[in-house]
């Protein structure tokens, strides 16, 4: 792989669900710039969102590292939150630990992980408990 | 054509280069370039915003005068039921409608029956499955535009059904060409339109070649005319058909509650719609199914081209309503099949925001850009004729301004170079130079 990328980096704020979804509106924008087709943006943009919803909501915010590449985009979303103990219960959609407040906005529905598994091409999340998660998204273009 | 039509644009003498619109614009489609608002054609919704902003009254909408009628021998008036709303103290819509029919027309229609016709239409396909949730109403050109520059993802959801508008002007040009054995050529059908947006429907509609309508005349041009053809009503002819739910059009939510449907959401503003379409790009409003989304605050009745305060105008529009609720006149709307009323053409995603046609080429700007506007003051003052630091940061890439452009770095530069002018003023030729540390 030797073509060039564009590298973005975004730090996500802890529990902060007005400006949550900036990094991803960011990159979608980014991507809209590029002209990427319309299907593989909005893969991107959700698969994203979900993944930055769930710093925000479980894990005390993180970091985004984007790399926009001219066949596909890697997104890693990393925190240092608890950790997610059983990654298959966690892909079931409905299943949620987020707080009663956090429902009430409107959000830990259960469906962000399922979410994501739709829209990425490939998805590799690693967890290790009360260390932290690492998210890794790809769609192709 | 190739080229884009759009109905808003500048009146040179009054505008001064103030920075007012290029902040408001949605799409950022305004640049001030020598003293004057630059509109860039292809990024232009005609939401209005501009119009409505200026303080010097400089946007201006092109519509058609009054006289462009005349061109016709036969001539009928469709008025947006947001004409209703503009006047004071008048009792009854079939009065407005008469004095609106005496400022020269054979005909007037209704824009607010055909918007039954239309929801009837819109009531079966929602009921339809197979098509993609939520379903946006495409009854505001604005909000059409700004999908397909902005949100190419949601095409897919539009509504794709003739507009009220459209649907009038088909009753009225059938009805005619039956009743009075006129020729297509010989009618000519006129919205007398609240906005900018409608006015670009009619010369360059985005569903289809052309449309039945023949112009577009703004509420704003007839007022005065209307007033004293008010004066001049002597007997009302009975030309109201419209039920509540019609009339209802004109406000925002009127559409969605003529659905019946509880799982609607309506909303208004154009700013406002760029932020609930954001939450359906992002899956979030998966328990609605209709999306009513007008580009102006208050729906139709706040049109940029209207003469009334929306929320006079509001007040007004109710007592139409009430009224028409209780004369229940909504029965024996025409049953148009929702197939009969589809588009035949289709809208395309426009990538206006596209910085280069080749991906490689467009990371090498989106790299520089980015580093550009990290270097910017993000102070996003306009000064420099663009509505943001970042905006500037992408005319630079796209080589139509320059990093001087900006006052601060111009002042950085001014700086940097009067430095070396004092550096340089300080050095003294060899032979006259005093110090001693040159001595050797």
């Amino acid at each position: 792989m030797n073509e060039n990328s564009v590298k973005l980096h975004y730090d996500i704020p802890a529990y902060d669900l007005t400006t949550a979804g900036e990094a991803s509106s960011s990159v979608k924008r980014k991507l809209t710039q590029l002209g990427v087709n319309p299907v593989s943006i909005k893969k991107a943009a959700v698969a994203m969102y979900e993944a930055e919803i769930n710093a925000v909501i479980h894990a005390g915010g993180g970091s985004a590292e984007v790399e926009i590449g001219r066949n596909g985009i890697t997104i890693e979303i990393l925190d240092n939150g608890p950790g997610i103990t059983d990654i298959d219960l966690a892909m079931q959609e409905g299943y949620s630990t987020a707080t009663d407040i956090v429902r009430e906005m409107g959000f830990g529905a259960g469906m962000g992980l399922p979410n994501m598994k739709r829209y990425a091409d490939e998805l590799d999340i690693r967890s290790e408990p009360g260390i932290g998660t690492a998210v890794k998204i790809v769609v192709n273009f | 054509m190739g080229t884009y039509f759009h109905s808003v644009t500048l009146d040179e003498e009054k505008c001064r280069g103030c920075t007012n619109c290029i902040k408001r614009c949605p799409t950022e489609a305004i640049r001030v370039r020598k003293s004057k608002a630059r509109i860039i054609d292809e990024r232009c919704i005609d939401c209005g915003e501009c119009i409505r902003i200026c303080p010097h009254h400089a946007k201006k909408a092109i519509t058609d005068p009054l006289e462009s009628v005349n061109r016709f021998r036969y001539r009928a008036a469709i008025p947006a039921p947001t004409l209703y709303s503009q006047f004071k103290e008048v009792s009854s819509r079939n009065k407005i409608l008469t004095a609106l029919k005496a400022l020269g027309f054979d005909d007037v229609y209704e824009v607010a029956r055909a918007a039954e016709v239309v929801t009837a239409a819109t009531r079966e396909l929602v009921g339809k499955p197979g098509w993609k949730k939520p379903l946006i109403s495409s009854a505001c050109p604005a909000v059409v535009r700004l999908i397909q520059v902005r949100f190419p993802g949601l095409i897919d959801n539009i509504v794709k059904l003739e507009s009220p508008m459209e649907v009038a002007a088909r009753i009225v040009k059938s009805e005619a060409a039956k009743s009075k054995g006129l020729k297509p050529e010989d009618m000519g059908v006129f919205f007398i339109t609240p906005c900018a947006a409608k006015a670009t429907s009619v010369k360059a509609p985005y569903e289809k070649e052309k449309s039945f309508v023949d112009g577009a005349i703004s509420i704003k041009d007839i007022y005065l005319k209307m007033l004293s053809s008010l004066q001049g009503v002597a007997a009302e002819e009975n030309l109201e058909q419209a039920g509540y739910e019609g009339i209802r059009w004109a406000n925002s939510g009127g559409e969605g509650l003529a659905l019946g449907n509880d799982r609607f959401l309506a909303v208004d503003g154009i700013h406002n719609v760029i932020t609930i379409f954001e939450e359906i790009e992002n899956d979030r409003l998966e328990d609605v199914e209709f999306i009513e989304a007008l580009a102006c605050t208050g729906g139709c009745l706040g049109g940029p081209l209207t003469v009334e305060n929306l929320y006079v105008a509001k007040t007004r529009l109710k007592k139409f309503i009430d009224e028409a609720k209780e004369k229940a006149v909504t029965e024996g709307i025409r049953k148009t099949p929702c197939n009969d009323l589809a588009w035949t053409g289709n809208v395309e995603y426009k990538p206006v925001m596209k910085l280069d046609s080749d991906m490689e080429k467009a990371m090498k700007k989106l790299e520089a850009l980015e580093l550009i506007n990290r270097e910017l003051p993000g102070l996003d003052c306009g000064a420099c004729g663009a509505p943001s630091c970042r905006a500037l940061a992408e005319d630079i890439v796209r080589e139509i301004a320059n990093e001087a452009d900006c006052i601060f770095k111009l002042r950085e530069k001014v700086r940097d170079l009067a430095t070396q002018m004092m550096e340089l003023e300080a050095k003294m030729p060899p032979v006259m130079d005093k110090s001693t540390e040159n001595v050797k």
